[in-house]
């Protein structure tokens, strides 16, 4: 009977063995986020999924190099640019689509159009509307016109812009409005994977493209299959790492990391990102708090907090303090600026200056990790400034931000993965619904950035923005953001700044 | 108890058991209007939805193009009648994210819920009715306490807890279940469990209470007299009758863990509804929110209903009151 119970015990055990998908011995690398994928297109789905898996299908003409800061030429050989407003490209002629059709100029001037016809309704219009139209010179040579200068068009090039085979959208279904449904045609692009399979918001299958052209700066993909999953538990994802159900996971909450990195089982990678965190002030008192339109209570509260600590022991090490209104790893970031160290003894001063020796009571916003909120309230409770904490969705936050009403908004920015000023600061301090203070001074400084292509004038330009905006502590920037990344012993896998995972680079050890 | 019903109805007449039919039927529709005006004017609550559904790094020009675009600049009304109307023909309007049908969406995902729904329910009755019978044979034995300190710890544990614990021994530690996912039968066990047990509690209590009741009664009695075996007296007279009310109870728990299946699902990444409706209030996808709420309520209300319905059929003195 004995027997009998460890057999049956046994035969459970086996039919419930966890089948073996993942990793090196399959040559599938499965990685997972918390967001549902149901739309493989990167110009109708507006996700770093899509992002992130567009680099993986599709090429541009360009690729940002993180190591060196520039461009190097993908699907273009070479580029040159006439004047400010156009740029020929010379394009490559070995590559092919996922479908087998040869790539050439008429796919680039496709793509083009059907971004910039506004009846195809792409969103995100920002990263394409800078064109004015793309022409066909001959069949390996690409014009491409501006409506203005604009410095950020190699890098919307480089990201955003994936290019299409010419006719892709063409038999696109029509829905139930009559209007065309883009995002459900099948991906094809040129890219070194493409999509095997595919379940709405449950997985997306990529095999390796073995007719990817050689030479390029993506390299030749080694890696057989990569599998995306949603989970959207972040507990859940660690279980299935260390369970070989995952290779590879990032947005590791910093105490898990710290304890997987103790046990040894996985790699950990704390690496920064372009995301920065600031505080806003309501400078002209729209609140109807107006202790923050007073200059010397906007810098003591840039005084009293202490964000070398938050970034070191809350973010991780890969964060860093910041003291301009943009990413230090962006072009034109100059960190030379007026600097706003830690001394809560001077944040006393200025209060009492200012008058308010007792300090105040008033109600600060925020929307992303509260830790970090919460460590500010601290260190502004002592020195006598009591926040009363708003925490909200970004949507409502940023709802009540636009119609003035949130005296103190601590808040974070992305940039699009853009490693230029002009892909934050002007989006800030240039008169819109975001500008806490419109300041004409940083608005026609900001212009004047981003409508020149001469970098020595940009940087100047930005630089005078930057300085106003610390002079007069219009915000206070707080510090970068850096994530964890946790991935299997068998991957060889190097993160980069601009948070797009290379998993085309990546090789089994 | 047939002749009973008989009975009842040539008493009361076939006129009571419409009206009470029919009062049932317009208070479940008057629940479903109310929860989806409650449930689309929430949705406004938490701000310009355009901004929202625009995400973070969005510009100004590019809200405004959503605000325009989706029809959020028209008055709530407006947009709740016109929604009204298309739900009311099954349309749900299309996912904002995910680009598609909500409805077909919708069915899709409610095939998994169901399938979980229905394998937790099965477990929770599998496990909670032979624990009731017992507690009742032997009230205030060992076995009793033991059936009482599995509803304790099964209401007062909670459920992403329980999860979480059981993802640790079978999934990581001894790693002869699947941590996550949904492609076999094995994905389902977990999640069943973690959300069966929830119920346990409340069934079994319930089939105890029942048991001890009927035990009582007449007419077991009389089944003893006669000399019926113990087997006979408690399956085929006592449960019998006993369980009609966690017949009902069953009814409604399942409707609940349809909607409650939020925290299971997300944990246990199974792409049903309750993942569905987390993800979409993340995303802001708004009718896809909008039509979740509706069609779970409605399954609710009806799931409900039914439980009224077969507690009058089963018994008539609850069409009088």
């Amino acid at each position: 009977m004995k027997h009998l119970q460890l057999a049956l015990a046994g035969a459970l055990v086996a039919s419930l063995a966890v089948p073996a998908f993942a990793g090196k011995s399959d040559d599938t690398l499965n990685w997972a986020t918390d967001k549902e994928i149901a739309v493989i297109d990167p110009y109708f789905s507006v996700t770093r999924e899509l992002v992130i898996m567009g680099q993986m299908g599709w090429d541009g003409l360009v690729l940002f190099n993180s190591e060196t800061g520039e461009f190097d030429p993908l699907l273009a050989k070479s580029w040159t640019w006439d004047g400010n407003m156009a740029v020929e490209f010379k394009l490559r002629e070995d590559v092919v689509f996922h479908d087998g059709s040869t790539f050439d100029a008429d796919d680039v001037v496709y793509t083009v159009n059907f971004l910039l016809n506004e009846e195809n309704g792409v969103p995100a219009a920002s990263i394409y509307n800078w064109m004015k139209s793309a022409e066909k010179i001959d069949d390996y040579t690409v014009r491409i016109e501006l409506n203005d200068p604009s410095p950020l068009a190699f890098s919307y090039l480089s990201n955003e812009i994936s290019i299409m085979p010419a006719g892709h959208y063409d038999n696109a279904p029509t829905g139930a409005d009559g209007s065309k449904d883009y995002s459900s045609v099948a991906p094809v692009g040129t890219g070194p994977y493409m999509v095997a399979d595919s379940q709405t918001g449950k997985s997306i299958l990529w095999k390796r493209n073995d007719a990817y052209f050689e030479g390029g700066p993506k390299g030749t993909p080694e890696i057989g299959n990569i599998r995306y999953r949603t989970i959207s538990e972040s507990n859940t994802q660690l279980a299935e790492l260390l369970t070989g159900g995952l290779d590879w996971i990032w947005d590791v909450p910093k105490e898990q990391a710290l304890r997987m990195e103790e046990s040894g089982q996985v790699s950990v990678v704390n690496e920064k990102t372009l995301r920065i965190s600031y505080m806003a002030f309501d400078v002209d008192g729209d609140s109807g708090q107006d202790f923050f339109t007073d200059k010397r209570v906007r810098q003591a509260v840039s005084h009293a907090i202490n964000r070398e600590a938050i970034a070191t022991e809350l973010v991780g090490p890969a964060s860093t303090v910041i003291h301009s209104a943009c990413h230090p790893d962006q072009f034109g970031c100059t960190q030379d600026v007026k600097q706003y160290d830690y001394d809560p003894d001077k944040a006393r001063a200025l209060l009492a200056e200012a008058g308010y020796p007792a300090g105040f009571e008033f109600d600060l916003y925020g929307y992303r990790q509260r830790e970090f909120t919460e460590a500010v309230i601290g260190d502004l409770a002592a020195v006598g400034i009591r926040a009363n904490l708003n925490w909200m969705q970004y949507g409502s936050l940023l709802d009540l931000t636009h119609k003035g009403k949130t005296p103190i908004n601590h808040m974070t920015w992305g940039s699009g993965s853009v490693p230029d000023v002009g892909a934050i600061t002007p989006h800030f301090f240039s008169g819109g619904a975001d500008d806490p203070a419109k300041d004409p001074r940083t608005a026609e400084a900001l212009a004047r950035g981003d409508t020149s292509v001469d970098s020595a004038v940009r940087k100047e330009a930005y630089a005078e923005a930057l300085g106003i905006i610390a002079e007069e502590a219009y915000w206070l920037p707080m510090f970068t953001y850096a994530k964890y990344y946790a991935f299997s012993k068998d991957l060889n896998f190097t993160p980069t700044s601009d948070e797009i995972p290379r998993f085309f680079e990546a090789t089994w050890n | 108890m047939g002749e009973c019903h008989l009975t009842f109805l040539k008493q009361n007449g076939l006129d009571t058991v419409i009206a009470f039919f029919i009062k049932r039927l317009v208070t479940a529709l008057l629940v479903v209007l109310t929860v989806s005006a409650m449930t689309f004017s929430m949705t406004f609550l938490t701000g310009d939805p355009a901004i929202a559904v625009a995400g973070e790094n969005a510009t100004q020009a590019d809200i405004v193009r959503i605000r325009e675009y989706y029809g959020y600049d028209r008055p709530i009304p407006v947009q709740f009648m016109s929604w009204l109307g298309r739900a009311a023909q099954g349309d749900f309007g299309q996912s904002l994210y995910l680009n598609q049908p909500v409805s077909i969406e919708i069915f899709a995902r409610l095939k998994t819920t169901m399938t979980l729904g229905l394998s937790a329910l099965i477990f929770a009755l599998v496990l909670a009715i032979p624990l009731g019978v017992v507690a009742a044979i032997r009230p205030n034995s060992l076995l009793d306490r033991f059936a009482l300190t599995v509803a304790v710890v099964g209401q007062a544990m909670p459920s992403f807890w329980f999860a979480l614990t059981m993802m640790l021994w079978f999934g990581i530690n001894w790693r002869i279940l699947p941590v996550s996912g949904t492609d076999t039968w094995a994905h389902f066990v977990m999640p069943s469990i973690a959300l069966g047990y929830f119920i346990t509690p409340g069934v079994m209590r319930l089939t105890r209470a029942g048991m001890l009741e009927v035990l009582r009664s007449d007419y077991i009695r009389t089944a003893r007299a006669k000399g019926a075996s113990g087997f006979s007296i408690l399956f085929k007279h006592a449960l019998r009758n006993a369980i009609i009310p966690v017949v009902s109870l069953a009814a409604v728990q399942f409707g609940f863990m349809l909607g409650g299946s939020i925290v299971i699902e997300t944990i246990f990444a199974v792409n049903g509804l309750g993942f569905l409706a987390w993800e979409s209030i993340q995303r802001a996808d708004l009718p896809m929110m909008q039509a979740i709420v509706l069609v779970l309520s409605v399954f609710y209300i009806m799931l409900t209903f039914l439980a009224d319905v077969l507690n009058a059929w089963l018994d008539p003195r609850i069409r009088i009151s």
